[in-house]
């Protein structure tokens, strides 16, 4: 090895060699860190990958394919973002719908193109506000909405055939989006021009955010009658989000979010098609929301390998023949968990990192989370910032320029391949025990992500993993911020609208509906149609969803530590 | 019973909150440092809690509350402990609680609050500074 680092004259440069040679000579002069070269996941990571990592059969047409052609690895789109950049799609919702309204039109205004609402935690547990679980936290982290009225307020003056909406929803979902259809109704929209998504992603709900009604088999009733209509009569509506980003925030690996999130959708497909339904007819309508981390190219390894796993599930595992079928699409947000409360600003840094790899790994449309979440929720100016990184991404960065930058990169390759082999291990070990219904009962995912998220907390506590702010570069009085506080006038102003709505209402006639749609639960009739006149005649999301209890029992919790 | 016993520690989750993954590493963190621990689960009233903690003769409960609702659940879980005479078993918690939101609580009967990034460490150093085993009647 000569002293100005070429290899000697006449030798091929090798992997060998420059072991031997270059790498050696540099150790023995200089170690490197004495830290783990791993992922935030734990996933060791190597000094340097070659083409030598992607032999053994690595293929360039197997693995990857061209843009937009099976297995989609390199995007669904044929030009990806030289097309159409991806969704900016902020996530909104406090206090009263007004409120919520407002921040809305704040949004469409500054330059965002869907809207996607937060409701509260009584909504999302299918409790109405005065219900006495729900004191002290109405409108706290999300909208809420009691009644047909809540929605015809939050999307007053918002054109529905003109606007996409996300509303993050699984319980009450069914009630919640027949709440959305009666408020296009009455906008006179019809329903084949509405576009959006419900999350309506129970399966998850059970496995890390906690958030149920039911127990899971007739939970998994009403969502394929939400296909069975929505395949019918609202053919443009997304009707499960497939989620992995809550898992990950439970404290799940990477891994564990992408296998435990597909195999969320293979139960879905196995529902539908137990249903009765065509595979073609619905999956083309099933869309996946991921969350995107710190460590940045486990982030988009992850990305790419949810596509190529899911084009091989769906047209070999389920014969579907439409590549609509095939393809992927998903929504993806920051992680809320990586947030600091210690120097709220550094915050900025990690979201765009973050935002970075959802567009390197090929997103559909993308949520920034604010700077200031970690303690609250976020002001007008801390959104607005979060929006305005995206815009930069999109219009500054120059990474929209070509399709999927990083293909081909050996790193990238090598990393998307080894996701995808322990995410397709740990599907086989759920499809063994019978699939993830029985794997949630018998608390499998559930104890992964807390023995994962507990193993992370000792790593952080003991220095192994950084923290910058927390025990890294700590400061003393590192939080001051201005933060948003909803009042609790919000609370006592929606009991009186929600008695206001109970006094004004055809009560006989309600009793009427719910009676019909508990007759429907029973007789296995599709309950969209009965609870849409429910909802039309302002029945509560609580009166709804607990008209179906009584046939469809509740679910309790076996606490896994 | 001798002061020397193993501190029971109450772990809950009250109010409609599902964010339950700080409360079980906490729960984790504090068997294994040696205290006994009675997890609640999710979704439990402050009236259930206090029925617990008076049940399982805990020295504290600690709650965890990541929905806003804290300067509802802390003050009704310290007020149903005095009605139902268990005033000395000590109640602190964390979760995302704003700074300017600490004294009221503290002034309310919260021993202390532990706000994100506190290391595991760092709680079961205070408590076992700040809890001792309650004289049992």
């Amino acid at each position: 090895m000569s002293a100005n680092g070429k290899p000697p004259a006449g030798r091929k440069p090798t992997r060998q060699a420059w072991e031997r040679e270059t790498l050696a000579e540099s150790l023995r002069k200089s170690p490197e860190r004495d830290v783990a070269f791993t992922t935030v996941s734990d996933l060791p990571i190597e000094r340097l990958y070659t083409s030598d990592d992607l032999a053994g059969g690595w293929s360039e047409g197997e693995k990857l394919g061209y843009p937009g052609e099976f297995p989609y690895t390199r995007g669904i789109h044929p030009t990806m973002y030289r097309g159409r950049l991806w969704t900016m799609r902020q996530f909104a919702g406090f206090g009263s719908a007004a409120d919520t309204n407002a921040r809305f039109r704040y949004l469409l205004e500054h330059g965002q193109t869907g809207l996607s609402t937060a409701f509260d935690l009584p909504t999302l547990m299918g409790r109405d506000s005065d219900d006495a679980l729900a004191r002290g936290e109405v409108g706290k982290e999300g909208v809420a909405v009691d009644t047909l009225e809540d929605m015809e307020i939050l999307f007053s003056g918002i054109p529905l055939d003109r606007v996409s909406t996300s509303m993050t929803i699984n319980a009450p979902a069914a009630v919640v989006f027949c709440m959305y259809l009666a408020v296009a109704e009455r906008q006179g929209v019809p329903f084949a021009k509405l576009s959006g998504t419900l999350q309506n992603d129970i399966l998850k709900e059970y496995i890390a955010q906690k958030e149920w009604i039911y127990p899971p088999r007739p939970s998994m009733r009403i969502i394929t009658d939400l296909m069975a209509f929505c395949a019918r009569e609202v053919p443009l509506w997304n009707t499960i989000s497939i989620s992995g980003y809550h898992i990950r925030e439970a404290g799940s690996t990477a891994v564990q979010e992408l296998a435990f999130t597909l195999a969320d959708g293979i139960a879905y497909v196995e529902a539908g098609r137990a249903a009765g339904l065509d595979v073609d007819a619905f999956a083309p309508r099933l869309s996946y929301f991921f969350n995107s981390h710190n460590d940045f190219f486990e982030e988009i390894a992850k990305l790419r390998a949810a596509r190529r796993i899911w084009a091989h599930v769906m047209r070999d595992r389920f014969g579907a023949k439409s590549p609509r079928s095939w393809m992927m699409r998903f929504h993806t947000q920051t992680a809320g968990c990586s947030l600091t409360a210690q120097q709220p600003l550094n915050n900025v840094a990690r979201v765009t990192i973050q935002a970075m790899a959802a567009v390197l790994g090929g997103t559909q449309s993308l949520h920034t989370d604010s700077f200031d979440e970690a303690l609250a929720l976020p002001t007008e100016q801390a959104v607005t910032v979060a929006l305005r990184t995206q815009q930069v991404i999109a219009e500054e960065s120059g990474v929209t320029n070509t399709v999927d930058p990083l293909g081909g990169s050996y790193f990238v390759e090598a990393l998307t391949d080894k996701i995808e082999r322990d995410a397709l291990a740990y599907i086989a070990r759920i499809d063994e025990m019978g699939g993830m219904i029985a794997a949630i009962e018998r608390g499998f995912p559930q104890k992964e992500i807390a023995d994962a998220s507990y193993h992370y907390q000792r790593q952080v506590d003991r220095g192994e993993k950084s923290i910058v702010g927390v025990n890294k570069h700590a400061v003393e009085n590192g939080r001051r911020l201005d933060i948003l506080k909803i009042d609790d006038e919000v609370e006592r102003a929606q009991l009186l609208r929600l008695a206001a709505v109970r006094t004004r209402r055809d009560g006989a006639k309600l009793a009427r509906d719910l009676a019909r749609l508990r007759r429907a639960a029973e007789s296995g009739e599709n309950l969209i149609p009965p609870m849409l006149d429910c909802v039309r005649d302002y029945g509560s999301v609580q009166e709804i969803s607990q008209a179906l209890v009584p046939v469809f029992g509740t679910y309790r919790e076996v606490s896994v530590l | 019973m001798t002061a020397d016993r193993k501190l029971r520690l109450l772990v809950g989750k009250v109010g409609l909150d599902g964010h339950d993954r700080g409360a079980k590493i906490i729960a984790r963190a504090f068997r294994d440092a040696g205290f006994e621990v009675i997890y609640t689960g999710l979704h439990q009233t402050p009236e259930m809690v206090v029925a617990t903690a008076i049940q399982e003769d805990v020295d504290a409960v600690s709650l965890s509350i990541l929905s806003g609702a804290h300067n509802y659940l802390f003050p009704r879980v310290i007020e149903l402990l005095r009605e139902r005479g268990a005033p000395d078993i000590a109640v602190f918690g964390g979760g995302i609680i704003p700074e300017e939101d600490v004294p009221g609580l503290k002034a309310a009967g919260v021993l202390e609050i532990f706000t994100p990034g506190t290391s595991t460490e760092d709680v079961i150093a205070w408590v076992r500074a700040h809890v001792a085993p309650r004289a049992l009647g």
